[in-house]
């Protein structure tokens, strides 16, 4: 079973307790937007192979979404972070570029 | 090839077996193909197959990371059905069922075809009128099916609990021909066939990147080295947005595990194949007797083939209500495969913005039986550009809103 630290809360939870909200930090469009624009909003995903950020909301807890950076390929979990946050914080990056030397921020992004 | 038939069994009886051969050659790389199938599932084997037969289109590569069939055509319940909502799904999931039907004879090999008859069961209003909507829609599109009421669902399948107290049986949506087939021998069969062409099927050989020229695919590297193509296709289910990285471009697909469980093997007590939408989950018995049951997927990317184990809790929970009998039985195995998730739960056939370079998946908790008809639809696409089968199933449609929306027919896993 996967368990998260839900950082609104402060408690550690069992996947029972959260929904799974998709990829993080997508760029929410308005209604100007192109098509190809709300495509990538709205149906393409990164989808990778290793390094995933993601949103999580806890259901059954605190009502709150958060987010977390997993791998998909082992299931590790680098970290969890607010959920206020276009982007992930230093030290989760760092943790995560010192665990997979062959990842960066810039080229995920 | 030497022919499959009751003869050849007489004749190898008499000769202590000795006179079989290999199914299908284990052959190195060359270093160009006319066309290379990343992925051995059944579509990817499917696609090879109609290339040759259909288009005599045979100096093929079929490769694989694992071993043929190891991925999700491995790992389903196998369960086949045509009974979607919209025009084009029914078109290509009936051309498919339709070529079930006589796929061992066409492949000569027993693919243990059953169409015992597929019942999916309306246990909500709601359910009752979308399964209603469906058959009348089926009517339209001339794929054969009914609704059923709760007293016929009772005599189809006497092991059910109609009456349960959370989701009493209303009826069902019932399709007598659909059914099931032996998963692994599908993968055989067409390995077989297309190993007999002269085509390569390369096992453990991984697919490592995607080579282009202005534009234009010319070949891709791999764990053998670097095979050079004209035309490259991507059928790898869960793992099509890797594959779709290595090439440049996304695709809008997520990647999650689905997974299935079989009990010890009873004597028969189900013939046909139930599906039971509003509690997540689906049964039918397989000919050793092992009842199969499949749930729901997980709800977050992983690429392990391993899931959660509360949704297994999750299903069987569910369906001990509707069946009691299983209440009874100890479960063998479970496992899990990676499936390839689209928005609107339709597959995706379709070129790419790379020259050259088409791809094949999507077809998420539900493409086992669509393999012959996504292989007839997708060789024809690679050898002449463009389908009728494959027109509206492109990966461009969510752009244009052009959604094949199927989450009623296929929202649920099978
Ligand atoms: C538990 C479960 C139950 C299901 N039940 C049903 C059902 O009842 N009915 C139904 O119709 N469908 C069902 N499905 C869905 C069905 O199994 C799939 O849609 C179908 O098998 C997909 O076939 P495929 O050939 O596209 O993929 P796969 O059989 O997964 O083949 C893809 C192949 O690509 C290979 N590959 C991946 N990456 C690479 C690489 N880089 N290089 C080389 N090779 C690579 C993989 O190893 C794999 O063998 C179920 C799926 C699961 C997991
Ligand atoms: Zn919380």
């Amino acid at each position: 079973m996967l368990m998260l630290h839900c950082p609104n809360c402060g408690r550690d939870v069992d996947e029972t307790d959260l929904h799974a909200g998709g990829e993080a930090h997508l760029r929410r469009e308005g209604a100007e937007a192109s098509a190809e624009a709300f495509e990538d909003y709205l149906f393409m995903r990164k989808n990778p192979k290793g390094v995933h950020f993601e949103r999580w909301h806890h259901t059954f807890g605190c009502g709150k979404w958060f987010h977390a950076a997993r791998d998909t390929a082992t299931l590790e979990v680098f970290g969890t972070y607010s959920a206020q946050t276009s982007e992930p914080p230093k030290e989760i990056i760092d943790r995560i570029a010192e665990k997979r030397p062959n990842w960066s921020w810039e080229s995920d992004t | 090839m030497k022919r499959y038939s009751v003869f050849a069994i007489a004749r190898e009886a008499l000769r202590q077996h000795q006179g079989w051969n290999r199914a299908w050659a284990s052959p190195e790389p060359r270093s160009k193909y006319d066309v290379i199938i990343v992925g051995a599932g059944g579509h990817g084997l499917a696609t090879a197959y109609y290339l040759g037969k259909n288009f005599g289109i045979t100096n093929v590569a079929v490769i694989e990371k694992g071993w043929l069939g190891g991925g999700n055509t491995g790992r389903n319940t196998t369960i086949i059905r045509s009974n979607y909502l919209q025009d084009p799904s029914a078109a290509i999931y009936e051309k498919s069922r339709s070529l079930y039907e006589t796929m061992s004879q066409d492949l000569n090999y027993n693919v243990m075809f059953s169409p015992r008859g597929v019942l999916m069961l309306a246990q909500t209003e709601h359910e009752v009128r979308g399964y209603k909507r469906t058959a009348q829609a089926n009517a339209l599109q001339g794929v054969t099916t009914e609704f059923v009421d709760a007293k016929r669902v009772k005599e189809i399948c006497p092991i059910m609990n109609t009456d349960g107290p959370r989701y009493p049986v209303l009826g069902g949506l019932w399709q007598a021909r659909g059914g099931t087939a032996r998963h692994d021998a599908v993968a055989w069969g067409y390995a077989r066939a297309c190993s007999d062409m002269g085509m390569h099927i390369i096992q453990q050989c991984e697919v490592k990147g995607v080579t282009t020229d202005g534009g234009k695919v010319t070949g891709v590297s791999t764990t053998k080295g670097d095979i050079g193509c004209d035309k490259l296709g991507m059928v790898v289910a869960g793992h099509a947005s890797h594959l779709a990285q290595m090439a440049g471009f996304q695709l809008p697909i997520e990647s999650v595990a689905l997974q299935a469980l079989v009990s010890e093997p009873i004597k028969p007590c189900m013939d046909i194949v139930v599906m039971a939408n509003t509690v997540h989950g689906y049964l039918s018995q397989s000919d050793k007797g092992e009842m199969v049951i499949g749930g729901g997927t997980d709800g977050y990317n992983n690429y392990t083939q391993r899931g959660s184990f509360h949704h297994v809790e999750e299903t069987v929970r569910a369906l001990v209500e509707t069946f009691p009998m299983l209440a009874q039985l100890k479960m063998l195995r479970q496992w899990g495969g990676i499936v390839d998730v689209t928005g609107d739960r339709s597959p995706i056939l379709s070129k790419t913005p790379v020259d050259g370079c088409f791809v094949n998946c999507g077809w998420g908790t539900g493409g086992f039986k669509a393999i012959p008809g996504s292989g007839w639809a997708m060789a024809e696409l690679m050898a002449k550009g463009h389908s009728p089968l494959t027109e509206e199933f492109t990966m461009n449609r969510f752009r244009h809103g052009k959604f094949i929306d199927e989450s009623v027919a296929a929202g649920v896993a099978h």
